[in-house]
Formats: structure tokens, C-alpha cells, sequence
């Protein structure tokens, strides 16, 4: 079973399409990663479909990076 | 005010015959039909379950996957036919472009149909949450013509026309006057089609209008023959760089023929089907034969609309009749729709096309699977194999739902 954090990683890579060694833990989706205002509320999308959960907007718009939405789901599920 | 003379520098084309323009050529000039089974979906409960899908396209040179996750695959097409059409131009190579005199004009007859058919399905499923942010801007008619002007930074005109079935005539033919008028130098022009899906197969087929020869899916289409029973869906997309003559010279483009005549009419008959005179379609000839300012007797081939469908066909002869008189029986007319099927909003732009590679090469396409003409269809349909043939001036028809027609003619390309 794979970690949430390589979990979250795979779907960022996926949604976003950059390559796993450009993702580290800080890194921002709109800053680092490229992602747009349209991209980032996919990527959340995609998030709550792999750990069936459901990211309320006002949460959603605090994820800015790898590591928040990490965070937000150990804490979540 | 004269109208500028508007040539044709660059085309694209994705078809069931082939992912380039010279692929599909070789393919109609070999009679070949480009119709198979469905394998988009589970077409198993479906009275179609044939059509004329893109085979083996590699999108990965054109689209990252990211981004074509984001449109639906009618926009896929579309935009890589406009990258075939401006590679074929040369014009990213000429450092003088002044990209806000360059225009773009692709549309499309229903847009992103899966896109929505996926998202409607998520939605029904699991809330309106999974509707994807990009929905609008992957299935909305005009994002093929937004999506050219950002990838190559074409900032002139930027439009989609969407006129069922004569999208790709209307979106070439408005294009041209741009040019001609002067509100632009080069424009891009066509359409494109992905309609092949579980609900655009059950649509067409509840209308009646789908061929069900599911057992030979090769011989379904056949324009004029007495065993017709309906069109084939198909999918594809066809853009060609049109360009005012002068620009292209200053470049020194290569130039593939003229944009000469260009007409409309309406119907103002019935939502699907045409009067069986063709006086609709009669107009939108005689239109585009005032605006080129030649006589019926000059042009010597027409790529029909030709569907393969019982009314529609028979009208189109008899409209053809109406135009031309006895010169009728002297020229040819052919369906290459009875290779490729039926590429709605696409179709006008691939027939266009090939309309054009027609007076390149002397060659007229053949119409295949017509055995027996039905009674009325009279005319020389190039039935038996591509032929040689001088042609100097050639039309390219298009009628499409809601009675619209448009009419485009070509001329070779003389000093």
C-alpha cells in the first residue's frame, strides 16, 4: 500500500503532467508546478475521488502546495 | 471597393482514410472506403453500429497529456489539422507575419459531445462536484479557433461558425471575404467532427438518417444507388491556410489554387430534410457562381454534398439540373462521402480540400458503391475509379440541417 504521500504525489503528477522528480513537498502548484486557477480546482477534484472524501471550497482554496494537501488529508481520513 | 484575390497556401486533414491530407488523397484516389465497425463504445444494442472513425493517431507530437485531457477529441482534431495546414504553409518560417492580420475561422457542426456526454454522466452519478472545471472550454464550439489563435499567437479575427453539416463551407467561405474584404491577410478555415459517440450514433439512427448495412460497413455509404438506406457517421477534421495573393507572393508561398466563388441560401423548408427540387441548393450554386463572376459551363467537376441518404440525393441531382442545363451531362460530380462517410461540420472543409487536390492533380474522385443508379440519377458520377481529367474550376457543395446550404468554387491558380 502506498503512502498518502506518494499517493498525493502520483495524482499531482497526473493532473498537473510534470514529472515525479520535479514534485518535492514544498512545492507550489501554481508557482512550481505550472497549474493554473482551472488545473488546481481538477487537482482537488481528483484528490477527493482517490481518498473518497469531499474538500469543502474554503479548504480547497487553502491547498497551495504538495505538502498542504498532504496535510489536509492525514488529518481529513 | 475590388476584392482581393484569396489563395489557398497550406491544408490539413485528419479523415477515416488517413491522419494527413496526402494519406486521405492516396486513399480516394484508390476508391478506398475508410468505414469500419464502431470501437469507440459498445455499439452492440445499436441498430448503427458502423461509422468512419481517426485510426492510429499518436497525439503525444501535437498535444501534451495534460492538456489534451482537457479538450474533447473534436478539438484534438481540429487543432491538428490547423498545425498540418501552417507546417504545410511555411508561414512560422516567414519573420515578417504580422500576426494581428492573421485570422481563424474552424468550427465545428456539435462540439465537444463526449466531453458533455462524460460529464453529464459523472454529474447523474456522483453531484454536481464532478463536473470538470474545464467542461465549457473543452466542448464549446469556438475553442478550436481560440486554442489555434494561443498555440501559433494569431491574434487577428477569431470566429466559429456552426451550421450542422455546412460548417466547414460557411467557416472557408466566410474566411475567404475576410481576406478579401481586408480585414485580414491569412486566415485559417475549416472543421472538424467527433460525433461518433453513444449519443451522436443514437441521435442520427432515431432520426433516421444512419446507414444499417452493418454487415458491410464498406459498402453502406453509396450516394445515387438504388440500395441506399442513409449516411455513414464519420470524424475527422480538414483546415486550409487561405491567404491574399499578394502576401503570398511577398513570401513566395507555395499556392495550391484560388478561392473564386463562395455562396449561401436557405431552404426555408423542413428542419432536416430538403425540397425534392433542390431550389434551395440550386440558389447557393447560382450564388457562388455570380460571385466568381463565371459561367456554369466553366466548371468542369462538383464534390456533391452527396450523403447517401434518399431525399437528399436525389435533390441535389436535380438542383444540379436546374444550374447547369445540358451542361449537366458534360460534367462530373462525384460523393467522396461514399469513401469517407459523412464528416457533418468537417465535411465541407475536407471536400474543399479535395476539390482543391482535384485541379492540383487532373484527377476526379470516384463515387464507389454506386451499382445501380436510382431512377433521376443520371449524371456522370465518376463511378468506375478515380479518372483523369483536366479541371480547371471545380465546386464543392454543403446542405446541412435547418435548410442552410453553401457552395464554394476553386480555381487553378494562374497568373
Amino acid at each position: 500500500m502506498s503512502t498518502v504521500e506518494e499517493r498525493v504525489k502520483k495524482i499531482v503528477c497526473e493532473q498537473l503532467g510534470v514529472k515525479e522528480s520535479e514534485v518535492q513537498n514544498s512545492s507550489s502548484f501554481v508557482e512550481d508546478l505550472g497549474a493554473d486557477s482551472l488545473d488546481t480546482v481538477e487537482l482537488v477534484m481528483a484528490l477527493e475521488e482517490e481518498f473518497e472524501t469531499e474538500i469543502p471550497d474554503e479548504e480547497a482554496e487553502k491547498l497551495a502546495s504538495v505538502q498542504d494537501a498532504i496535510d489536509y488529508i492525514v488529518a481529513h481520513t | 471597393m475590388t476584392k482581393r484575390r484569396v489563395v489557398i497556401t497550406g491544408m490539413g486533414m485528419l479523415s477515416p482514410l488517413g491522419n494527413s491530407v496526402e494519406s486521405s488523397w492516396e486513399g480516394i484516389r484508390a476508391g478506398r472506403s475508410g468505414i469500419g465497425m464502431i470501437d469507440r463504445f459498445d455499439a452492440s444494442g445499436y441498430n448503427t453500429r458502423i461509422g468512419g472513425a481517426i485510426k492510429d493517431l499518436d497525439l503525444e507530437p501535437y498535444l501534451s497529456t495534460k492538456d489534451a485531457r482537457k479538450l474533447d477529441a473534436f478539438i484534438h482534431y481540429g487543432l491538428i489539422a490547423a498545425q498540418q495546414a501552417v507546417e504545410a504553409s511555411g508561414l512560422e518560417l516567414y519573420t515578417e507575419l504580422d500576426n494581428e492580420r492573421v485570422g481563424v475561422a474552424i468550427g465545428s457542426g456539435i462540439g465537444g459531445l463526449e466531453f458533455i456526454e462524460k460529464s453529464v454522466l459523472a454529474m447523474d452519478k456522483s453531484g454536481p462536484r464532478k463536473v470538470s472545471p474545464f467542461f465549457v472550454p473543452a466542448s464549446v464550439i469556438n475553442m478550436i479557433s481560440g486554442n489555434v489563435a494561443i498555440r501559433f499567437g494569431y491574434r487577428g479575427p477569431n470566429i466559429a461558425i456552426t451550421t450542422a453539416c455546412t460548417t466547414g463551407t460557411h467557416n472557408i467561405g466566410y474566411a475567404a471575404r475576410t481576406i478579401a474584404y481586408g480585414d485580414a491577410d491569412v486566415m485559417l478555415a475549416g472543421g472538424s467532427e467527433m460525433a461518433t459517440t453513444r449519443t451522436g450514433i443514437a441521435a442520427f439512427s432515431a432520426a433516421r438518417a444512419l446507414s444499417t448495412r452493418n454487415d458491410e460497413p464498406e459498402k453502406a455509404s453509396r450516394p445515387w444507388d438504388r440500395e441506399r438506406d442513409g449516411f455513414v457517421l464519420s470524424d475527422g477534421a480538414g483546415v486550409m491556410v487561405l491567404e491574399d495573393l499578394e502576401h503570398a507572393r511577398r513570401r513566395g508561398a507555395t499556392i495550391y489554387g484560388e478561392v473564386i466563388g463562395f455562396g449561401m441560401s436557405d431552404d426555408a423548408h423542413h428542419i432536416t430534410a430538403p425540397p425534392e427540387s433542390g431550389e434551395g441548393a440550386a440558389r447557393a450554386m447560382k450564388n457562388a457562381i455570380r460571385d466568381a463572376g463565371i459561367q456554369p459551363a466553366d466548371i468542369g467537376y462538383i464534390n456533391a454534398h452527396g450523403t447517401s441518404t434518399q431525399v437528399g440525393d436525389v435533390a441535389e441531382v436535380a438542383a444540379v439540373k436546374q444550374v447547369f442545363s445540358e451542361h449537366a451531362d458534360k460534367l462530373a460530380m462525384s460523393s467522396t462521402k461514399s469513401m469517407t462517410g459523412h464528416l457533418l461540420g468537417a465535411a465541407g472543409a475536407v471536400e474543399a480540400i479535395f476539390s482543391v487536390l482535384a485541379i492540383r492533380d487532373g484527377v476526379l474522385p470516384p463515387t464507389i458503391n454506386l451499382d445501380n443508379p436510382d431512377e433521376g440519377c443520371d449524371l456522370d458520377f465518376v463511378a468506375s475509379g478515380a479518372r483523369e481529367a483536366d479541371i480547371r474550376i471545380a465546386l464543392s457543395n454543403s446542405f446541412g440541417f435547418g435548410g442552410t446550404n453553401g457552395t464554394l468554387i476553386f480555381q487553378r491558380f494562374e497568373d
